[in-house]
């Protein structure tokens, strides 16, 4: 495996010595670069220390792991591939992203999935395992997003405001999510077996990579929540 | 040159802050080294620092920290400054020369005291009659600019980027309980000297990142009071904001941050405590047009303490942690690692959740 020490190391030139590692590449020692990993394909990146924003920009294929907290835009506008943190993430994770998946063991900041979208064979997943902030979902076209709400120490699963905008995809909640405000044009229901079966393999794989049990965390009423109809916001400005 | 006001570019920024809570005093290295991870996050057009505790020897005097354009407008003004003060240091403020820095203007720092004889004639309190000539010098004194103006505090700002003007003004020779930074990227107004963060009056000081909407709202209802806004520039509003609300209108932090970060009305109305509705209702009631809208993450310096704090929408990110009696506040969480990279209990506040640190009362 190659490895890169970070330190000291400005975000190009991080970037370039990626670009010249084998497949299986490991950075150490990362404070704050930018852009890691950015458009890649075909490589397994390890990464300790703290990656900067708009870790896995147009990711294409190739695979994060982060072995603690992760800041902004995390895989913004990926079209393929998966990262996984072992933290945390900061704002706007996953924003405009329409393939691969993001699974992250803890929260999530706010405006997560912004703009998430499908497109064609692609539909990006985003599983969060502990909560996420305001806006969650906002105006997402496509995808899955699913918080599952582990160790949330009383917290909501979610802020203020989630699935504003929303026109497309689905997002699963981990609970009845009763407290929890959604707009008028989304429809919110306790999801059926069915819809359960889709979310199992992501939970599932969740589990295994952080350690939890699958069936424990299965055994909990989800709420899944789509956009009314195709159009939902037809009247909201002008008739469209 | 052209100065801000005189015209508009429209085009994000770093800002970090550390508080010891036990008082124990820090240089200024480590906040200048949690400006590096961020550097791409300042464009070079503005950097600064505000440091706390930093002038215990003349604690009970008022630093002034001024630019000058030229000598004449720095006799004009000490010849103000003397009908109404009594001046106990004058100096130029220790810099170095760096190639990165240039065109600095007169940088000179004042210890002074209000005369007496001054305050009982005006009748008023010293520090309004502090912030009075602050406003006043600003607005009238051509070529003279006071940039810091509280008491065993002080700001220290330039263009160029955040690392490079700490260097520039040795932080390292002082010792703060707190210390806040910001690195510019000017999206609106050029970059000058005046125009680097932070803005200060008396003891407040605030960093900024973000764009405020609402400034020009704001700006109205503020000049009413006799603040004025000099600089067309954002940050120098909420620093006037904060100033009224707490020294002139005794609101707590908290409430203050009600105020200019106020919840939406849907969330008051769902709140479960009546007294909290009640209260919110009245803040918002009260001061409509201190509502500041659009991003901004802010870090508000005081003595003994500071408060972090997002626009509801938390459109800017803001990162806090700590580490013993240290808590350590920035834009991203690399900022933080580089200051304590065994910094704890690392959480991102939510949007208008004030994050209040106070200095143990007694060791400051």
């Amino acid at each position: 495996m190659f490895s890169i020490n970070a330190e000291g190391l400005g975000y190009r030139s991080l970037n370039e010595e990626l670009r010249r590692s084998g497949e299986l590449c490991a950075i150490f020692g990362c404070r704050g670069q930018r852009f890691i990993a950015a458009g890649m394909s075909q490589k397994a990146i390890i990464i300790e220390g703290v990656p900067g924003n708009a870790l896995g920009a147009y990711l294409n294929g190739a695979s994060i792991t982060v072995r603690g907290n992760a800041q902004d835009a995390v895989g913004d506008t990926m079209n393929s591939g998966q990262i996984v943190v072992h933290g945390s993430i900061g704002d706007a994770a996953g924003y405009a992203m329409r393939g691969g998946k993001i699974l992250v063991k803890g929260n999530a900041g706010y405006r997560a999935g912004i703009h998430m979208k499908a497109y064609r064979e692609k539909s990006p997943v985003m599983v969060i395992g502990g909560v996420a902030g305001s806006f969650l979902g906002e105006y997402q076209a496509g995808g899955i997003i699913l918080v599952l709400g582990l160790e949330a120490c009383g917290k909501p699963v979610v802020g203020s405001f989630p699935c504003t905008g929303m026109h497309g995809g689905k997002m699963f909640l981990r609970g009845e999510c009763q407290d929890v405000l959604f707009p008028r044009q989304v429809s919110a229901r306790l999801a059926d077996a069915e819809a359960l079966k889709e979310i199992e393999p992501y939970v599932s794989e969740y589990c295994e990579l952080f350690g939890y049990d699958t069936k424990a965390v299965m055994d909990s009423p989800f709420t899944l929540v789509t956009p009314d109809s195709k159009n939902p916001y037809r009247q909201m400005y002008v008739a469209n | 040159m052209v100065l801000e006001g005189q015209t508009r570019i429209p085009s994000g920024c770093a800002i970090a802050a550390v508080i010891s809570r036990d008082g124990k005093r820090m240089s200024g290295e480590g906040i200048i080294r949690a400006m590096y991870p961020m550097h791409d996050r300042s464009n070079g057009l503005g950097g600064g620092f505000a440091g706390y505790g930093i002038y215990p020897e003349y604690r009970d005097f008022y630093a002034l920290h001024f630019f000058f354009n030229n000598r004449a407008a720095r006799k004009d003004c000490e010849a103000f400054l003397k009908e109404r003060f009594e001046i106990v240091k004058s100096e130029l403020l220790p810099t170095r020369k760096l190639p990165a820095i240039t065109d600095e203007p007169i940088i000179w720092r004042y210890f002074v005291a209000p005369l007496g004889s001054v305050l009982r004639s005006l009748q008023l309190d010293e520090k309004e009659f502090v912030a009075r000539t602050v406003m006043k010098l600003n607005a009238e004194m051509p070529g003279a600019y006071v940039f810091s103006s509280g008491k065993n505090m002080g700001a220290f700002k330039a263009v160029g980027f955040p690392e490079d003007v700490g260097a520039f003004y040795k932080l390292e020779e002082y010792e703060g309980y707190s210390w806040t930074a910001h690195g510019r990227y000017p999206t609106n107004t050029p970059g000058w000297w005046g125009g680097a963060h932070p803005f200060t009056l008396l003891d407040y000081s605030i960093v900024h990142n973000g764009e405020i909407s609402s400034y020009d709202a704001n700006r109205r209802f503020i000049e009413m009071f006799g603040y004025q806004c000099n600089l067309q520039t954002d940050t120098e509003v909420i620093t006037y904001l904060m100033d009224y609300l707490i020294r002139v209108q005794g609101l707590t932090l908290e409430e203050a941050a009600s105020v200019i970060a106020a919840p939406f009305w849907s969330d008051i109305e769902r709140m479960p405590n009546r007294e909290d509705r009640q209260r919110l209702r009245y803040l918002r009631t009260l001061f409509p047009s201190l509502l500041v809208t659009g991003p901004f993450s802010i870090v508000f310096g005081f003595t003994g303490g500071l408060m972090a704090l997002n626009d509801r929408l938390k459109l800017r990110s803001m990162v806090v942690g700590e580490k013993g009696a240290k808590v350590f506040i920035a834009s991203e969480e690399a900022a933080i690692r580089a200051m304590e990279p065994q910094a704890e209990n690392i959480f991102a506040p939510g949007g208008g959740e004030p994050v209040i640190v106070k200095v143990k009362e007694g060791t400051f």
